[in-house]
């Protein structure tokens, strides 16, 4: 069955199931992917559904599966990767995983909490022992200024502040005699330390001795804290009220405070007991590390499947409260959307799982026919729903009319290429898409927007890729160069004397000539074989004769596109058995395109096809005005004998399907001042909608104009520049230039003239193409399916 | 009367994308792509014969030649026959 020519026929199916068996159901019905649920319960807010608990506590087993990968990437464990289609868990394994899952995740916390405040612990201990030594020298240098002034005491903490200490002393200081001091030690950060110098300074104005020392930043330390600097400090002060102030200076800055030991002895002691902790407390973490990456191992062998699992699950309770429970609460009533075709997969997908389930009773599948308006579906495979897709992105076909996707897979790659035609950049992108197909899989992995869009769109690439070559050959542009594969039809020595005009000194004069083709010999009178001819690459005078031979082919094309549109409608008139609508729309709509665009496209090929004088060629533009003008002249040149005629009747049939269209008649009963309105509008819309719609596809030309120009461009300014270098040098400039004329190649005229030429391709299929035909109010048919759902959250 | 390449050119095209668009559809075996493989290759077919064809018939008649400059005529003199 061709379908993609068509939706398929869908049909409403009600489905009985035992209660017991609609996990199974469901889940075989998920697998097989081909069934959309109708919602029966519409009034009922997403809060008081049945099954809302459970959709609750699947979405919590998924965030602690999230925090669960989360850690693990912190981690560096490795996920191992999905084992093929599992068993949908029933509601009973849904307990057990919770509780799995709980238990994994206050675990997890747990450990991280202890791995943190060990590890602050340890940062304690090392601030500790750092200050230690820092104070040890302190006190040693303390102590040998004071041996040289004074005797020391050895219980106080007395010692003389000498000048060598501090640089920013005041002068009422002493400079000698034992004073009690006191003393602060602590940790501070770096960055922090000026402004807390400064503030110890106007609060005591400088009755303090500070003394402060980078720490030195181990490897250690910075592993364990990071790459902060701190600062230990020392103050000495007198007094114990200025001893309150300073703590609570220090805690404003956030500084930690230690106690120190006040004799040169006690350090010793204490420095050792803090590096036995601090050993301790490395062994310590190192134990809680290696338990916490067991724990995240073990799990991250199974965390795939449970991800999977959970979105089953959910997807299943999800549509269950779509369905109608019944009052004995043993049966659950479900409304499926279906294909007719896929009635029997079903039915064998329902056995199936409630076979699974162990229930005797087969679920029931009763077709009930229906007035609401199905889903459309259209089956695709991965080559064709690309093209659907772009299709569906402007709106989804009603049901059961005619898709155009099927038409699209070819026309729409060839109207790019006649906007993209150069053989070269064909070929990079035909390259590019092949590779792009062959790598798909691995390429999937980047999840990047962009790319998914790209690889989604590798068969359309690839297809404008092989039209575009194809033009590119026949436009004879391959990166702005021709070939000459044939030989050219026009012969410059023909020119020349005997045959024609030129003589060997009008060379010398005139800096440009034009060949004459009415000179024999100089135009062989027959055409070149396959293409534009290559002599159009040399000439100056180029965009002369291709800009005419572009506009009547966009013409010609645009027309052609459109008769087939209007042709399509035809189709979907015979389908939905509107007769009187083929009689009163199509053929209207055809006799008014064919007798005034098929005469244009008449007058353009008898143009092409006759031979005439260039002198007194009348130009089909001024006759085409002409005869809508109604403006005849004898002096007028005609370009055929019967042409008077000829216009006189296209008039008459322009006018008679005008007012052929406001005699419409419809069966109901609707005024018929209305429908002529509305029918006089429509007549209006289609005539003019025609005419701008013709002249909408000149874009063709204007883009093929327009990358013929830009390659040029790139051709003269950047890569001849390069080649016509003459000095040493040129070879290392050549590559330069060679690499800049790529570049530039691939990102202007690749892919900035790639996108354009995609989108006004697609523009002249949506609304001059899709017009004619199309009514695109449908909506999409969405099945429960698992391998949708898993590929879109992966 | 003698085969112009314009004849030959002609016959050949004509009937290189008639066989393509007209006799192969009906040896693609039958299938669930069928459908899109005839529609894929009739619609090549008139598009690309087509586009061959305005291509060629707009080069029939000319009512004008190319302007070329000095020296490239010199070189094609020397060079095309």
């Amino acid at each position: 069955m061709s379908s993609l020519f068509r939706s398929e026929e869908m049909c409403l199916v009600q489905l009985f199931f035992q209660t017991e068996s609609a996990h199974n159901c469901i889940s075989e019905l998920g697998h097989l992917g081909l069934v959309q649920f109708k919602d029966l319960n519409p009034g009922v807010a997403a809060f008081q559904r049945r099954f809302v608990k459970e959709v609750k506590k699947c979405e919590e087993m998924e965030r602690i599966l999230r925090y669960l990968e989360k850690e693990m990437v912190k981690s560096n464990t490795v996920i191992a990767a999905t084992k093929e289609k599992e068993m949908v868990p029933c509601a009973r394994d849904v307990l057990e995983l919770e509780s799995t899952f709980e238990k994994l995740e206050q675990e997890l916390r747990e450990i991280n909490r202890n791995h943190a405040a060990l590890r602050q612990n340890l940062i304690e201990l090392m601030d500790i022992d750092s200050l230690l030594r820092m104070t040890e020298d302190f006190f040693e240098e303390a102590e040998s200024l004071l041996t040289y002034s004074e005797p020391p005491s050895e219980d106080s903490v007395s010692m003389t502040v000498s000048s060598h200490i501090t640089s920013r002393r005041n002068s009422n200081s002493s400079t000698s005699g034992a004073l009690h001091l006191s003393f602060i030690a602590g940790v501070i950060k770096q960055e922090r330390f000026p402004a807390f110098e400064k503030v110890l300074w106007r609060l005591f104005h400088g009755n303090f001795v500070l003394r402060h020392a980078e720490m030195q930043a181990t490897e250690e330390l910075q592993a364990v804290r990071g790459a902060v600097k701190k600062d230990v400090f020392i103050i000495f002060v007198q007094g114990d009220h200025v001893r309150e102030k300073i703590r609570k200076v220090c805690e404003g800055f956030r500084a930690s405070l230690y106690s120190c030991p006040k004799t040169l002895y006690e350090p010793k002691q204490m420095s050792t007991s803090v590096m036995t902790q601090m050993e301790d407390l490395r062994m310590i973490l190192r134990r809680t590390e290696e338990y916490r990456a067991g724990v995240l191992t073990r799990a991250a062998e199974h965390v795939q499947e449970w991800g999977s699992k959970v979105k089953k699950m959910k997807a299943i309770y999800y549509t269950l409260n779509l369905c109608n429970i019944d009052i004995t609460q043993k049966l659950i009533v479900a409304e499926i959307w279906c294909p007719v075709s896929d009635l029997t997969l079903v039915q064998s997908a329902l056995i199936k799982g409630s076979e699974q389930s162990g229930s005797s009773v087969t679920p029931v599948l009763n077709r009930i026919q229906t007035q609401q308006t199905p889903p459309t579906f259209n089956r695709t495979n991965t080559f064709t729903e690309g093209f659907q897709a772009i299709i569906d992105a402007y709106g989804v076909g009603t049901y059961q009319e005619i898709n155009p996707a099927s038409y699209t897979i070819v026309t729409f790659p060839f109207l790019f290429a006649v906007m993209f035609g150069d053989c070269g950049h064909g070929l990079v992108m035909t390259l590019f898409a092949v590779w792009v197909t062959s790598q798909a899989e691995s390429l999937r992995k980047w999840k990047n927007e962009l790319t998914d869009v790209v690889i989604g769109g590798r068969y359309i690439i690839l297809l404008m890729g092989m039209f575009s070559i194809y033009t590119g050959l026949i436009y004879n542009d391959c990166f702005s160069k021709s070939f000459n594969i044939f030989g050219s039809s026009w012969c410059v020595l023909s020119m020349f004397h005997p045959h024609g005009p030129w003589q060997n000194e009008t060379l010398h004069e005139y800096h440009h000539l034009q060949l004459n083709p009415f000179v024999p010999g100089v135009y062989s009178g027959d055409p070149y074989v396959f293409g534009i001819d290559p002599v159009w690459n040399i000439a100056s005078n180029k965009l002369s004769f291709l800009n005419s031979f572009k506009m009547k082919m966009s013409v010609i094309l645009g027309v052609s596109h459109m008769l087939f549109g209007v042709a399509l409608s035809l189709v979907n008139f015979v389908h939905f058995r509107k007769f009187q609508d083929i009689f009163l729309q199509f053929v209207p709509q055809l006799i008014f395109m064919l007798s005034l665009f098929g005469y244009l496209i008449f007058l353009i090929l008898y143009k092409w096809c006759i031979t005439l004088r260039s002198e007194t060629a009348p130009s089909i533009l001024l006759l085409f005005i002409n005869m809508m003008l109604f403006d005849y002249q004898s002096e007028h040149v005609l370009l055929y004998r019967g042409q008077v005629f000829g216009n006189n009747l296209n008039d008459q049939h322009g006018t008679d399907t005008r007012s052929s269209f406001s005699q419409h008649q419809k069966d109901e009963m609707v005024s018929m001042g209305d429908i002529f309105v509305y029918q006089a509008i429509h007549t209006i819309e289609f005539c003019l909608g025609c005419i701008s719609n013709t002249a909408s596809y000149l874009r063709l030309w204007a883009l093929s104009l327009a990358h013929a120009e830009l390659s040029e461009v790139l051709w003269r300014m950047v890569l001849q520049v390069g080649l016509k270098i003459s000095s040493g040098m040129g070879s290392l400039m050549l590559v330069v230039l060679f690499a800049a004329f790529a570049v530039l190649t691939v990102t202007v005229l690749l892919i900035m003239e790639g996108l354009s030429a995609f989108l006004h391709a697609l523009r002249l299929h949506w609304v001059e193409f899709q017009n004619k035909f199309y009514e695109g109010s449908g909506y999409k048919f969405t099945p429960l399916s698992f391998d949708s759902l898993l590929k879109t959250q992966q | 009367m003698a085969a112009t390449s314009f004849v030959i050119a002609m016959s050949v095209m004509t009937l290189f994308w008639g066989l393509i668009g007209g006799v192969i559809p009906w040896f693609i075996p039958k299938g669930p792509n069928r459908g899109v493989i005839v529609t894929m290759l009739v619609l090549t077919a008139v598009c690309c014969y087509l586009f061959w064809l305005i291509a060629i018939l707009s080069q029939l008649n000319p009512l004008f030649g190319p302007v070329l400059t000095n020296d490239t005529i010199w070189y094609l003199n020397q060079h095309w026959q």
